[in-house]
């Protein structure tokens, strides 16, 4: 066993800094590179490409990535694990194949972890059983059910650890816990078991850390943002992981960016709900236990974390069609900006009328003003120029082509001084909307397959 | 004396759906202590009117001395359904960090705000 692993992280969301994995791997020793690729909005986007193309929904990105870092991982023998797989984890994996055919590294062995695609499913699960009500209000998934662009369930780490003892050197995933991934490396090093709750709480803890790249280590920090050296080239964190569950959230030297008690303790409190009660597949973790201490410059010490049997059920995300959106901006410049943006507003509110357009929502905003907070925004004396955002929701596409027509024209007929319109017309976007829901873990079955090239 | 909230304390938010989370980080043990007495779920209600039309949860977190608040209907639907420019709350900390508290002259002193 292991004395110590480092599991660094190469990427908080898809579109993240590319060359980040690159100098993950190339700047110091590590021992896994994990990649969180997906958020909610990701997986609908990738089952509309699948649909057009089938062998597309998967990040596109990896397959560049893992053309410039495979010699590297090879050389080193660092494994990496990720939810690039996206709704097409298998596509995913004949194209590093090929980049790898193309390299002469044809020994690399590739995972995939699959299962947690049940959009085939839904209606089976529907005539089976009163499954995949809205989580908070109870409602029947019935009323969306001829909408759906994807349903997946969020897996946990064990079949990640499945695939790292059948040897896996690259693991493709679809709908992983960004959490999980970072967990699976230290059950398969340290041995870890099921029952281990403390240790498996303090795995996911460290997963939620680092799953957001650079948020924990300098970026997006507002305790001290000026004090951040050389952000252009901020290292992203890495884990030290201890058998005994401590670890370290640390990065690599010589690369920008701060690891300190409040760089991470902002990312602790990040898109958390009831700290005591953090749910996973693998356990309820309690972010109420966490022990900080800053060891030494960039190390960050973490201790002390208890966690709790997991529950019976998976999360379901199931994303689904739910109307259309625009949003459109004119630009107003000194003097008097604002009232012209309002003036400006009002006469777009009246068009909308006059034409009877019909929307379920219109919301303008005006930024430079109060766009970010609202009726909590302190007045502005002169602004030099105020941008005027209107947005509207609905489903009659019709109406938005029409609405479109409607805000350029205001650069000849409305108020003086606007301009910034060379985007144009501003074109509708589909709502995909989400419906959170529970399901047994008896009717899931996570699957990983591991092979080599064919030779 | 008044002082603001972002003297004594640092966070950062973000989105579940159209509830927005607020961690908010007190700079000292002592900061949390009188920010435990203050900062009220109602107080921040009130503080968020015409933008949180939900309830307001506090959790607290003594061991980092913060406190998760979880600000219900707060992002205009949220996700991609929300037409606000900040659909994500990615702004709602500063926004929070913005409210003015009464601080009791022994502890103004004490701390050298005075």
């Amino acid at each position: 066993m292991k004395n110590k692993i480092r599991i660094a992280a190469g990427q908080g969301f898809w579109g993240d800094r590319a060359d980040a994995p690159v100098e993950q791997v190339r700047k110091g020793p590590v021992d896994y590179l994990i990649m969180d690729y997906l958020a909610e909005v990701t997986m609908s986007i990738m089952q509309k490409q699948k649909m057009r193309d089938p062998n597309q929904g998967y990040a596109r990105d990896l397959i560049p990535l893992m053309k410039e870092i495979l010699p590297d991982i090879v050389e080193k023998d660092i494994k990496v694990i990720t939810n690039a797989g996206g709704v097409n984890p298998l596509a995913c994996r004949e194209a590093i194949f090929e980049v790898a055919r193309n390299l002469g590294l044809a020994d690399v062995k590739i995972g995939i972890v699959s299962g947690d695609d049940i959009r085939d499913q839904v209606d089976t699960l529907l005539k089976s059983g009163n499954y995949l009500n809205h989580m908070e209000s109870g409602e029947s998934i019935q009323s969306i059910a001829d909408r759906l662009y994807s349903a997946n369930v969020y897996l946990g780490a064990q079949p990640v650890v499945e695939a790292l003892r059948q040897g896996a050197q690259i693991i493709i995933t679809g709908r992983v816990t960004d959490t999980g991934l970072t967990l699976a490396p230290m059950i398969y090093e340290f041995g870890w078991q099921e029952s281990d709750y403390h240790k498996l709480a303090a795995g996911i803890i460290a997963g939620h850390i680092i799953e957001c790249g650079a948020q924990v280590s300098g970026g997006n920090f507002l305790a001290g943002w000026r004090e951040v050296p050389d952000m252009a080239h901020i290292g992203f964190p890495i884990i030290e992981a201890y058998p005994d569950a401590e670890f370290v959230v640390t990065k690599h030297e010589n690369t920008g960016g701060l690891i300190d008690l409040r760089t991470v303790k902002e990312q602790i409190v990040y898109e958390l709900g009831d700290p005591t009660t953090y749910i996973t597949p693998d356990v309820i973790a309690d972010f109420t236990s966490i022990q900080l201490e800053q060891e030494a410059e960039n190390r960050v010490r973490v201790r002390g974390i208890q966690g709790r049997p997991p529950t019976d059920s998976y999360k379901v995300s199931v994303s689904y069609a739910d109307g259309w959106t625009s949003l459109s901006k004119l630009t107003f410049a000194w003097p008097d900006a604002l009232e012209k943006a309002q003036k400006a507003d009002d006469i777009l509110r009246q068009r909308i009328k006059d034409l009877h357009l019909e929307f379920e929502e219109i919301h303008t905003e005006f930024l430079g003003v109060n766009a970010c907070h609202g009726p909590l925004a302190h007045p502005v004396d002169e602004p030099n120029e105020v941008i005027l955002q209107i947005g509207i929701r609905g489903v009659h596409q019709a109406d938005f082509l029409r609405f479109g027509r409607e805000m350029v024209p205001l650069i000849l007929s409305g108020p003086p001084t606007a301009t910034g319109f060379s985007a144009g017309r501003s074109r509708p976007k589909e709502v995909v909307a989400f419906w959170p829901a529970l399901i047994p873990k008896s009717l899931i079955a996570p699957r990983c397959d591991v092979k080599g090239l064919e030779k | 004396m008044k002082v603001k909230l972002i003297e004594l304390a640092h966070g950062r938010s973000g989105d579940k759906g159209d509830t927005a989370n607020v961690g908010i980080i007190a700079y000292k043990p002592e900061y949390y202590a009188f920010l435990k007495r203050v900062l009220t779920p109602e107080k921040v209600k009130q503080h968020f009117t015409g933008i949180c039309k939900g309830k307001v949860e506090r959790f607290e977190m003594p061991n980092i001395c913060a406190f998760n608040f979880l600000l219900h209907q707060s992002l205009g639907g949220g996700g991609t359904r929300s037409l606000r420019h900040d659909a994500q709350g990615k702004t709602l900390s500063t926004a929070f960090l913005r409210m003015e508290l009464e601080l009791p002259d022994e502890l103004a002193e004490k701390w050298g705000f005075k």
